[in-house]
């Protein structure tokens, strides 16, 4: 028994480097492969907002969390240990990829995300423009 | 049969142990319908389960992230395989919430194994979010080669 990593996208280079042409075919059907979303919380305090998604079976190799100014978004694969020649018996997840993505908005400082993972729990968190900040404003009493 | 009849002799052997690999994940996620146990729950449960089979073994994949394991309660009577424990979901209370998706509070899923399994023989690890529970077979439910003389 083996620990198996079979990240995102491996098997396509595989093909690739194996002398085998990728078809055409081959990549819709990839396309269509069915993806799993990932469950999230999602909270704002007044520094930053914090997303929280639920990816049991990826670990820090398989997870790919991109941002760019607009967009957040989460990837995984999922690793197991499986026995050689086994058989499904049963299944509620239907894949081995999770995604998901979330448009960001202006206020949000998107070169200082944050991500962090334990147990399949990633945690990733966008800090907000210092300039967008909730500040308590004092109120002076003459 | 050709195909590995003629591997092996360079680098194509490693990545058919990929493709094996990816094979197998597939076979255990699976993309046909099997037909629906008789405790089988609706989508949305927690948490959702695998489980896959091999002539040694069964083995159950609970993907339950960010459990604490001491929390969890296992038992198999027979082949009937139940886990049960508590999520506590942090929250933090001065932030605003805008989702909350994440499954907070106390789960119990009942598996039915195959009738073959030894329920002296059972282990369970936890890594990455998935309880893994390995579930031996009998020796004598085991497959063997008949010699004909």
């Amino acid at each position: 028994m083996a620990t198996q990593n079979v990240a995102t996208g491996g098997s396509t280079a595989v093909d690739k480097e194996g002398g085998e042409p990728s078809t055409a075919v081959e990549s819709r059907t990839r396309e269509r492969d069915v993806v799993l979303i990932p469950a999230v919380d999602i909270f704002e305090d007044a520094h930053q907002i914090t997303v929280q998604a639920e990816m049991p079976g990826v670990s820090k190799e398989g997870l790919n969390v991109q941002a760019d100014r607009n967009s957040l978004t989460i990837e995984g694969a999922v690793a197991l240990d499986l026995p050689t020649g086994m058989s499904a018996l049963y299944a509620d997840l239907r894949s081995t990829k999770y995604r998901r993505s979330f448009t960001l908005s202006g206020e949000l400082e998107t070169a200082q995300i944050a991500a962090s993972l334990k147990d399949g729990l990633l945690t990733v968190r966008i800090p907000k423009r210092v300039e967008f900040r909730t500040r308590k404003i004092k109120v002076e009493v003459p | 049969m050709f195909e590995s009849l003629f591997s092996g002799f360079d680098t194509d052997s490693v990545f058919d142990e990929f493709r094996r690999l990816e094979n197998e994940m597939v076979q255990l996620f699976g993309h046909s319908p099997w037909p629906a146990g008789i405790r089988t729950v609706g989508r949305g449960t927690f948490p959702p389960l695998n489980v896959g089979a091999t002539p040694e073994r069964v083995d159950v994949y609970l993907f339950a992230a960010n459990l604490e394991p001491k929390s969890l309660d296992l038992s198999i009577q027979q082949n009937l395989l139940t886990v049960s424990g508590t999520r506590n979901v942090e929250v933090n209370e001065k932030a605003q919430y805008y989702r909350r998706e994440r499954f907070d509070g106390e789960f119990r899923r009942v598996i039915t194994l195959p009738d073959d399994v030894d329920p002296e023989r059972v282990e369970a690890k936890y890594r990455d979010g998935v309880l893994q529970i390995t579930i031996q077979r009998h020796e004598s439910a085991r497959p063997r080669q008949i010699n004909v003389n």
